[in-house]
């Protein structure tokens, strides 16, 4: 079988080489770019997760690729969004440049609800390490999580969760810290994790691989 | 619920492991990437490499390390040594480095931990504290260069002041108890836990899997950090994280 060709959407925030390379590990070919035609032409899509909110939507709209994300997602071209790249999935997110909340900035829209802050307590903000993934019903479902034990430990760094006004039937994973807050989604062809896959071991590669499985057999 | 990390540090020079490596089944122990990925598949939750060469060094080797790290770790890494300034971390960051963690530099211009924090994020950037016993009392001093220089500062108040401007993590060194095999200076770490709403990661002195436990529960410490009980093979990271386990803290241990 020919490897699936995997565009990684590149909005220039950061490295992309370990999601690159994680997706090469498990079989896909997978490439970075900010073009919106080869995004367009790939067999799947993911969108990594590095920098801030309001700078993330800024580059993806200036430069065309949030409407090739749209487009793709719309055509059931399978796609996995990564912490802020889940976070751009949703209608609006609360996170400015330099990482303070203010007032909603729109996101793509794909799926509904909006991104806000975790508040700090006893408990430090940013979320920083290994924490536990809790599946739904909808989650044991979910073809991300095939062999993947409930309750595995994957790796997080962000300060931004999903709010309660996500639909709750597409919650496929729960993680509990300042809040409870949906750390996995998946509607169809639409997979957002807000951990890291690429930083977290073994477990994130069989994720990856799970996603590349569904890729070639989409 | 977040877990206790468990943290091998790798000295590295010129792009080289330089603390003995008792990793036998490794094509090349000298390479600080292949001995990562060894600790990756033994449990590690992130690893630290850091940079002893002279901070005025050409600092290319340790940019193809953050490169080469980049593209074969799939656990966070950090790369401390001889910062100097923003410019300098942010190569690092642009290479793929999870964190950079800064120690003279910051204490001689605090503000860079300010631009550090906003230019990558605060969860991106590390102080690194080496601290050193003041007499018998309950006070430590700040010293840079490997425990050579005293600055008088006291290390309580700049690890408050390093949280302050933006430090997102705390690597807390005792320098009286580094390469001791004695245990963490338990009394510092826990006045520097207390003190900061960051994590701190305590560092230098283990030599038992208690200590690892005693770091966390007396110490009151987010990590631990450790550099020649690992490279030696005297314990395994699993080893470590079982023990720590069993005294009730929670640890990563489905890898």
């Amino acid at each position: 079988m020919v490897a699936p060709r995997i565009a990684i959407v590149d909005y220039h925030k950061g490295n992309l080489l370990s999601v690159v390379r994680s997706l090469g590990d498990v079989g896909a070919q997978a490439f970075a770019t900010d073009d919106p035609t080869q995004i367009a032409g790939a067999d799947a899509v993911v969108v990594p997760g590095v920098g801030a909110f309001e700078d993330a939507m800024d580059y993806l709209q200036t430069s065309g690729e949030a409407e090739a994300i749209k487009d793709a997602a719309a055509r059931c071209v399978p796609f996995l969004g990564i912490c802020l790249g889940l976070h751009v999935l949703f209608e609006r997110g609360a996170e400015r440049s330099d990482g303070t909340a203010g007032d909603w900035i729109e996101g793509s829209g794909i799926l509904k609800g909006s991104v806000t802050r975790l508040t700090s307590g006893r408990l430090k903000v940013p979320h920083v390490g290994w924490n536990q993934m809790h599946l739904t019903s909808h989650g044991r479902a979910c073809p991300l999580y095939a062999n993947v034990p409930e309750g595995a430990n994957v790796y997080f760094t962000h300060s931004y969760a999903l709010a309660d006004d996500i639909d709750e039937d597409i919650i496929a994973t729960r993680s509990h810290y300042t809040r409870s807050f949906a750390s996995g989604v998946w509607r169809d062809n639409v997979f957002g994790v807000q951990f890291h896959p690429e930083k977290s071991s073994a477990t994130g590669l069989t994720i990856l691989s799970n996603f590349v499985s569904y890729v070639e057999h989409a | 619920m977040l877990t206790k990390r468990v943290i091998p540090c790798l000295d590295v020079k010129d792009g080289r492991v330089v603390k003995g490596v008792n990793f036998v089944d490794l094509v090349d122990a000298g390479d600080p990437v292949e001995l990562a990925r060894a600790y990756d598949a033994e449990g590690a939750d992130e690893v630290v490499f850091l940079d002893i060469t002279a901070t005025s060094d050409d600092r290319s080797p340790t940019v193809d390390l953050a490169s080469h790290a980049s593209a074969e770790l799939r656990i966070p890494y950090t790369v401390g040594g001889g910062f100097k300034d923003v410019a300098g971390m942010r190569q690092m960051v642009a290479a793929g480095a999870d964190k950079v963690s800064v120690n003279s530099a910051a204490v001689k211009n605090p503000e860079l931990l300010t631009q550090a924090a906003a230019a990558f994020g605060s969860q991106a950037v590390i102080c690194a504290i080496d601290a050193k016993r003041k007499g018998k009392a309950d006070e430590w001093e700040v010293f840079l260069a490997g425990g050579r220089i005293a600055t008088g500062i006291d290390a309580v108040a700049w690890a408050e002041e390093a949280a302050r401007r933006g430090a997102g993590e705390i690597l807390l060194t005792s320098m009286d108890r580094d390469g001791t095999k004695e245990g963490f200076d338990l009394a510092l770490t826990r006045k520097v836990a207390r003190a900061v709403p960051i994590p701190v990661i305590a560092s230098g002195g283990v030599g038992t899997l208690e200590h690892f436990a005693e770091g966390i529960l007396e110490g009151e410490a987010d990590a631990v950090l450790a550099a020649s009980v690992f490279h030696f093979g005297t314990f395994s990271i699993r080893q470590v994280k079982e023990y720590m386990a069993s005294q009730g803290i929670p640890v990563r241990l489905d890898f």
